[in-house]
């Protein structure tokens, strides 16, 4: 396929790329590539210029401070995130990442794409929610701020990290007692409903697919997450794949599956 | 934009617009056909190639970011005419009827085999997940991939 005309930049560095993002309105970040690229194709985006990140090892990277928190450059492959040995610290997140698409997906794809293209069957954004990721966004100037998960997916594709701003780094907090569960279309196809757990005392489900952004919902046991997203009043969209009442009950009964797995470990 | 690429070995200078995929800068511009479109959308990996020793579909990839990389396409294989043990066993294995999407499961077999040298059923499968064969013809594919890795 013959994309729109574009322009390409590739900065050697973060300062140099946001610089970038400014100037140019119709500049877009191109991450891994395995979303944007083909949204071009379809003319569902046409960004003017690619500011590509790949030439920045300092977003690229799994670190495991001593307490525990893991800090993922942006620029962090799937493959990368299922082969490290740090990320295992946090066993659900490479667990996550080794069903997401396939191989050559998961070689190019990135952590930082998957969440800031917040398209609503993305597995990780409900994933971050649950765990209580923080998102680092840097802007002009270089200024960072910090955002937690919950409060980064704004909408359908859109996300807290605005024109002219780059996710740099997600950070997430020691725990281990979390699962997921989805419906896919093929084995590890895209999601038609899917649910992350954590398990801290209380229980946290974020549902994915359901909603613009992540529906998190919280309950005191697995046993009462059922109850806790019937509470939520979910109204879904229907789509080829599956009415609103039935991704209603599917988020119901993947949130309790995603609950037990996660108090069970 | 003036890239550099090397291709099985073969350093090719070009001039290329960036909205170029690396797919079609193998095939139009380069005339290495090997590598197939099929779906253009990223789902049937017969445009699948190897970049700096990494697995990807290359019509997920703009050549200009293929710039000073070194590419193997499915052409890179065979030396001098003698099929890689893998292509040997595709052959004997009938791991082919229209053959289409066999340029991309030679190479992320290949990809598998140098990561992996004895992969089980289990992986085998899951490392072709990204190919998809329209002929249905997945059983002597994996058959062909389970003769190299058991040798």
């Amino acid at each position: 396929m013959l994309l729109r005309e574009v322009e390409y930049a590739k900065p050697g560095s973060v300062a140099e790329a946001l610089e970038l993002l400014a100037a140019n309105d119709g500049a877009r970040a191109l991450a891994g590539g395995q979303t944007l690229i083909n949204v071009m194709k379809a003319r569902a985006a046409s960004p003017d210029m690619l500011v590509d990140l790949n030439g920045l090892p300092e977003l690229r990277g799994i670190e495991l401070a001593g307490d525990g928190t893991l800090t993922i450059g942006a620029m962090t492959t799937y493959t990368d995130i299922v082969r490290s040995a740090e990320a295992r610290a946090r066993p659900i997140l490479g667990e996550v990442c080794a069903t997401i698409a396939d191989v050559q997906v998961r070689n190019r794809g990135t952590i930082g794409g998957n969440v800031c293209s917040n398209d609503p069957t993305n597995h990780l954004p409900p994933l971050m929610v649950a765990v209580g990721a923080r998102m680092t966004i840097a802007g002009a100037g270089m200024v960072e701020r910090e955002v937690p998960a919950e409060e980064f997916f704004l909408g359908v594709y859109l996300t807290a990290a605005g024109p002219g701003e780059l996710l740099t780094r997600i950070a997430i907090p020691a725990g281990k007692h979390d699962g997921f569960a989805a419906v896919t279309l093929g084995a590890d196809g895209t999601c038609i409903a899917n649910a992350a757990a954590s398990v801290n005392g209380s229980v946290r489900v974020a549902l994915g697919c359901v909603d613009a952004v992540p529906v998190l919902v919280a309950a005191d046991s697995p046993e009462g997450v059922g109850e806790a997203v019937r509470a939520a009043g979910l109204t879904p969209p229907s789509d080829i794949h599956a009415s609103s009442e039935y991704r209603a009950r599917l988020a119901e009964v993947l949130a309790t599956r995603a609950a037990r797995e996660a108090a069970a470990r | 934009m003036e890239i550099s690429v090397t291709v099985n070995g073969t350093t090719y200078e070009r001039d290329v617009e960036p909205r170029k995929l690396l797919i079609h800068l193998l095939r139009d511009d380069l005339d290495l056909t090997g590598s197939h479109v099929g779906c253009d959308t990223g789902n049937c990996g017969a445009c699948s190639v190897i970049v700096d020793g990494t697995l990807l579909k290359s019509c997920m990839l703009l050549a200009v970011q293929a710039n000073g990389c070194a590419v193997e396409t499915v052409e890179g294989l065979a030396e001098d005419g003698e099929l890689t043990e893998l292509q040997q066993a595709f052959n004997e294995h009938h791991a082919l009827q229209c053959g289409y999407c066999t340029p991309g499961m030679l190479m992320s077999a290949t990809a598998l085999l140098r990561d992996n040298p004895s992969p089980s059923d289990d992986e085998i499968r899951k490392a072709l997940q990204g190919n998809i064969c329209r002929c249905t013809g997945y059983w002597n594919i994996i058959e062909a991939v389970k003769a190299v890795a058991d040798a």
